[in-house]
Parts: C-alpha cells; sequence; structure tokens
C-alpha cells in the first residue's frame, strides 16, 4: 500500500509536535523515521496510525484521504517498544484478539494464529501466559499479533530498544527478512541510526517536529543536506571544524587557526558564496594514519596529540587534538596508538562536507 | 528439607550476623504481639460476653475452678425475624453500593484519567474538596433531596426517604469521590500503549475499557469493592437518618435500637449482634483478600 504524507502537522494548545511533514512511501518500501527523543517521528507514526488527529495536512492510504478513519478500519498492525500485550491473556488469546475482534470462525482463528506463531518461532507457547515470557518472545508475540490480521501497513515503534544487543541484532534481521517476504510496507521509528540505516529502504531524518531530509540511507551518509543530518547520521559523528576558504596561487585551503588544509576545488568553489566562517564537516572515518615514511602532499595533513584513546575492537576511536580543536578519528588498531603519542593524519578531502553555519545547509548538495 | 543446600548460601555473614538478625526479629515479633494483645482481648471478651449472663464474662463457680454462668440466651434473638430483616437490608446497601460505586468508579477515573474535557481538572479538584466535607454537614440537604425524589412516581417508591433503594443512593454518593479518585489512579498507572495497540487491533473505546484496561485494575477494584461493602455494611448515620422505624432498619440500626434510654440494656445480647453482624463481613473478606494480594505481572516493561 502507498502512503502518502503531506504537509502533516499536530500541535496541542501551541506545543508542535510534527510541522509540516511531506513524506511519500511507495508501495512495500519499508521507511524508517528518525531521530533523537521529541522530535516527532512517534507523534507521526500514530497519526498514521489514526490515533493523533492531524491538526493540519493530510494522510493518503493508496490514494484515499484516512485523516477521518478509525485505527481498526486502517488495515494497519502496530508493534510498541513496550510490546503492549495484554497480561491477562495468554499468547494465544493475544495473537487471537484481532481475529476475534472480527468475530473469525473458531477454527480459522486458531490455524492462522498457529501459522503466524509458527513463523514467528513462537509456535510451542501459545498456552504460556505472557509474565512467563522473555522479552524477546514478548516482542515476537506483539509482531505476531500485528501480522495476523494480514495488514497492509505494519508500523513499528522502537520496537527494539527495550532488547538487550545481541537480540536486538538478530531481531533486526528477521523484522527486515519478514518485511522482504511479506511485502508489507512499513514505517519504522527509531534513534538507532544503525537500525534505520540497515533496515530502511528510506530514512526520514527529523528533528524538533520538522523533516530534515528523505532519502536512501547512503544518500543520506554520503552527502546530507542538512547540518543536522550530517552530525545524526553516521556513528561515530561527523567532526565539525569553522574555517575560512581561502584561494592563493590557485589552491582552496580551509583555514583557522588550528588547521590549514588544501581542499578539493569543485567543493570549495561551491562554497565561495560565502563570505567568512563556514562550517566543515568531517567523518572519523576519513582520515588515515601517517607513517613517518607517508608522502602525502602537504596541506592535505593534520598533526596533533592523541587525548582519549578507546578501543572498538577492529579500530580505535582516538580523539585528538589539533593545536586545541577536538577531532575524533577512527585509526588501524595494529599502529597501537597511545594517549600523549604525537600522530599524523592525511585527510581524504575528496569527502569533506561544506555547511552555512547560518542557514545550516549543505553548500555542496543543494 | 530439600532448600537446605543453597540456604548457607543465602546467609550473608556468620554467627555473629545471625545472632544479631535473630534478636532483631525476636524483638519486632514481640513488640508486634504486645502492640495486639488489646485489640486480642477486645475481641476476646466480646465473644465469650454473649455465652456469659453477666457483662464482665463467664465467673469462676467453685474452688475447683468450675466456670458457670454459662447461656446461649443472648442468641435467642437469631430466631427473631427482625434481625433477618435488619441483616437482609444491611446486605442490600452494602451490595447496591459495591455495584454503584465499582460501575460508577471504573467508568469516572477511566474517563477522568484517560480523556480530555472541558471542566476536567475543575471537577477533580472540588471532588476531592467537597470530600473533606462531612457527611453530616449535608443530612439535612439531603433529606429534601430524598424527599423530592420519593415523589416521582414509581420509582421513588424504591429510591425516596425511609427506604433501602434511598439509602444505598445516598451511601454511593458518599462514596464515590474516594473511589473515582482511587480508580483513576490505578488507570493512571496504565500504559498508553497498551490501549492504543487494542484500539488498532479493532476494538471499540468502550471495549478497550471493558476487555483491555478493567481486567489491568482488578486488585484496585477489589480493594475499593472491599473499602465500600465494609462501609455499606456498618453504616450508621445515613441508615439512621433517612429510616424510621425497623422496616427499613439496618444491622448497626438495629443494634442501636437495643440500647435503649428506658429500660436497662441488656449488654450481653447487644455483643451477641454485634458478632453477628461481623461474620459476613469476615466472610466477605476471606474471598476478596487473595484478590487483592493478586499483584498481576504486567506484558508491559516498566509497569
Amino acid at each position: 500500500m502507498r502512503v502518502e504524507i503531506e504537509n502533516l502537522s499536530k500541535s496541542w494548545d501551541g506545543v508542535i509536535g510534527a510541522d509540516n511533514i511531506t513524506i511519500d512511501i511507495p508501495d512495500g518500501d519499508m521507511v524508517a523515521f528518525l531521530g533523537p527523543s521529541g522530535c516527532g517521528k512517534t507523534t507521526t507514526l500514530l497519526m498514521v496510525a489514526g490515533i493523533y488527529k492531524p491538526t493540519g495536512g493530510t494522510i493518503s492510504f493508496d490514494g484515499r484521504v484516512v485523516n477521518e478513519v478509525a485505527p481498526k478500519d486502517r488495515g494497519i498492525g502496530m508493534v510498541f517498544q513496550s510490546y503492549a500485550l495484554y497480561p491477562h491473556m495468554s499468547v494465544f488469546g493475544n495473537i487471537s484478539y484481532p481475529l476475534r475482534l472480527q468475530k473469525l470462525d473458531k477454527g480459522d482463528i486458531k490455524q492462522k494464529v498457529q501459522k503466524v506463531a509458527d513463523m514467528m518461532g513462537i509456535g510451542d507457547l501459545l498456552d504460556r501466559k505472557i509474565a512467563q515470557l522473555s522479552g524477546g518472545q514478548q516482542q515476537r508475540v506483539s509482531l505476531g499479533r500485528a501480522l495476523v490480521k494480514e495488514p497492509q501497513l505494519l508500523l513499528f515503534d522502537e520496537p527494539l530498544s527495550n532488547l538487550d544487543a545481541r537480540l536486538r541484532l538478530t531481531m533486526r534481521g528477521e523484522i527486515k527478512r519478514l518485511q522482504k517476504d511479506l511485502g508489507i510496507t512499513s514505517i519504522y521509528v527509531t534513534h538507532d541510526q544503525i537500525e534505520a540505516m540497515t533496515m530502511a529502504d528510506r530514512i526520514a531524518v527529523m528533528s524538533k517536529g520538522v523533516l530534515q531530509a528523505y532519502d536512501v540511507p547512503e544518500a543520506l551518509y554520503d552527502r546530507p543536506k542538512t547540518l543536522f543530518v550530517a552530525g545524526f547520521v553516521g556513528n561515530p559523528p561527523m567532526n565539525f571544524f569553522d574555517v575560512e576558504i581561502m584561494s592563493t596561487n590557485g589552491e582552496f585551503r580551509a583555514r583557522s587557526e588550528a588547521i590549514d588544509l588544501v581542499i578539493p576545488r569543485d567543493r570549495a568553489e561551491k562554497a565561495a558564496a560565502v563570505k567568512g566562517k563556514i562550517t566543515m564537516g568531517l567523518r572519523p572515518e576519513d582520515v588515515t594514519f601517517a607513517d613517518e615514511s607517508s608522502s602525502a602532499g602537504a596541506g592535505l595533513t593534520l598533526t596533533g596529540v592523541a587525548e582519549v584513546v578507546e578501543p572498538l575492537g577492529r579500530e580505535d576511536l582516538v580523539g585528538v587534538s589539533i593545536n586545541g580543536v577536538e577531532m575524533r578519528v577512527l585509526v588501524d588498531k595494529t599502529k597501537g596508538v597511545r594517549v600523549g603519542n604525537n600522530i599524523t593524519l592525511v585527510v581524504n578531502t575528496s569527502k569533506l562536507q561544506l555547511f552555512d553555519p547560518e542557514t545550516e545547509q549543505s553548500l555542496l548538495w543543494a | 528439607m530439600t532448600t537446605t543446600e543453597i540456604e548457607p548460601q543465602l546467609q550473608p555473614a556468620g554467627p555473629l550476623h545471625k545472632t544479631r538478625e535473630k534478636m532483631g526479629r525476636r524483638f519486632a515479633y514481640g513488640f508486634l504481639i504486645l502492640s495486639i494483645t488489646p485489640i486480642l482481648i477486645g475481641y476476646t471478651w466480646l465473644v465469650i460476653a454473649t455465652i456469659s449472663t453477666r457483662t464482665e464474662g463467664l465467673l469462676p463457680r467453685n474452688a475447683q475452678g468450675g466456670i458457670g454462668g454459662f447461656t446461649l440466651r443472648n442468641w435467642d434473638f437469631v430466631t427473631d425475624s427482625a434481625i433477618w430483616n435488619a441483616m437482609l437490608n444491611s446486605l442490600l446497601i452494602a451490595v447496591a453500593m459495591v455495584i454503584g460505586v465499582g460501575i460508577a468508579s471504573t467508568a469516572g477515573g477511566y474517563a477522568l484519567s484517560r480523556m480530555k474535557f472541558a471542566g476536567r481538572k475543575t471537577f477533580l479538584s472540588m471532588t476531592l474538596v467537597l470530600h473533606a466535607f462531612k457527611a453530616e454537614m449535608l443530612l439535612i440537604a439531603i433529606f429534601f433531596v430524598l424527599r423530592f425524589l420519593g415523589d416521582i412516581p414509581v420509582i421513588g417508591n424504591y429510591i425516596g426517604f425511609n427506604t433501602v433503594g434511598g439509602v444505598a443512593l445516598v451511601m454511593i454518593a458518599l462514596e464515590l469521590p474516594l473511589g473515582i479518585w482511587l480508580m483513576k489512579g490505578f488507570f493512571d498507572n496504565l500504559p498508553w500503549d497498551m490501549e492504543r495497540a487494542a484500539l488498532i487491533d479493532g476494538a471499540s473505546r468502550f471495549r478497550v475499557w471493558w476487555q483491555i484496561m478493567l481486567p489491568q485494575v482488578r486488585p484496585g477494584l477489589a480493594a475499593l469493592s472491599l473499602f465500600t461493602f465494609i462501609a455499606g455494611w456498618n453504616a450508621y448515620l445515613v441508615p439512621f437518618t433517612f429510616t424510621v422505624g425497623t422496616k427499613v432498619a439496618n444491622m448497626p440500626v438495629f443494634l442501636n435500637q437495643l440500647i435503649s434510654d428506658t429500660a436497662p440494656t441488656n449488654w450481653n445480647a447487644v455483643a451477641a449482634v454485634g458478632l453477628f453482624q461481623m461474620i459476613p463481613l469476615l466472610i466477605f473478606f476471606i474471598f476478596t483478600q487473595e484478590l487483592l494480594l493478586n499483584i498481576y505481572a504486567g506484558g508491559s516493561k516498566g509497569t
């Protein structure tokens, strides 16, 4: 089912929850609403579910405006962070509840519940009480209850946030596979950008009730259109520096008191329109550790002192102080960086991002 | 014992700690026993008085320690139809209150907890403020209300002045602020998501209340029912004020009628009636006790 959200707004007594949001979700796609808490992603989701009434704009399912349609008539299934199971019912009671409300034949209900439960791997737990299940099992019941009525649209409200890290990884893959197998259009609300990147076909990044960007994950990562998107998508987050772009001898340099880098012409020229300071973004992985022998050209390196070293297993996350300016970089752990080491970094300047500090818009990707 | 093997692991410290813990426990028990002794003596005395000829209880008759003054005459009232009538009235008032307060409090508590409507906040604070006024202040006003209700054709015969229904109605009204606030508190603690899930699953708002929310507040409802039943069963002031004669008297009023200003009172008979009045309450308590202790393990985290 194609879901079109147009100029959708929601406010309570002057407090804005969602502001003028427009998102078009193609049939069968999984879209993630990504943002920090209080950014309006759950508000938007609850409007799609029909729990909240929008104060402005429209929501359409397959071209039909559903603003006034009751939640139960929208053909949706929803999975909650708190699971929201009915504790006084058994697993069977929970999964069969939507079907019992539809007054289906008893045999039919039994068959459908069993089928969904088997699919979720909880087929042998149907007689259990909810309190007797682990968190992961409870979330499977919740997912089963959402799927059993064969919804046209699946809504996920941070479904994995209450699970432990290991289980989260497993469930992430399962949900993704299930969604692709069944081909159900899905909206997935999360504050975890890795979840969003790995699961979603497209990501809607939101902040303070405003849609910041709506694009495929790679585009958000490589071509962030706003400062917020650049800072929020990617882990560890992007480093930002205040610099001035100068042109000397046909070379463009990004310069501040701390750093002085030669930057590619094509990127620099786009920033030329802005006078004064601009914000330069550099991802922690877009630098390489330079040996003494390395022959990187002048103006492509930064030197500093390692102040924090956090081993991540495969790599070390090193906090480097470059003439007093903090920068986080990912370094091959075989380099064995220790706190206090002087290090030289070669910057992959072709991955630099440039932003207007006033409007917080990208100067590269309009 | 099969548990002896794991018990040593549960004990954290050595012998000194153990004796200390033992002494602390002894002290606690000693204190508890000491403080409930007067109550126990009182009840024991009450029970003995009901089968004695003297108010002080049974009396020693001879040097061999034989006890005399035993009688069952104080219990003669059980053959009197008036007490059964009073008991029926008490039961009717209490049951009507449990049903009335239960329905109004769960419905009202839910609405005040979950729905937005004009005057909600004012209503909440007003009920709390009004609850602070004692029922005695309202007796005269209520008398006129009951007189008015009694004038309504047909149903007036059941809810007017000097009827069991009228008394129950007044008692329900006086109990509602507490009931609504109590149930609102229980509903406040339930997660919104459970309700949203049910709405999406296809339930109507009423069905959500009835099938999903009510089962979660059952312990609260049981507690409220117990309070209400006791309040109804022991109600004295309202039934005494709004009933005349023995036909609509409930147990406490009946008890009061035994105590006369002009003739000597048989206190032993009064004690027997008092004990008799307690019996249904004990039975009711035994049944609701389990519900009260039945703490729900939720399917939602953090509740």
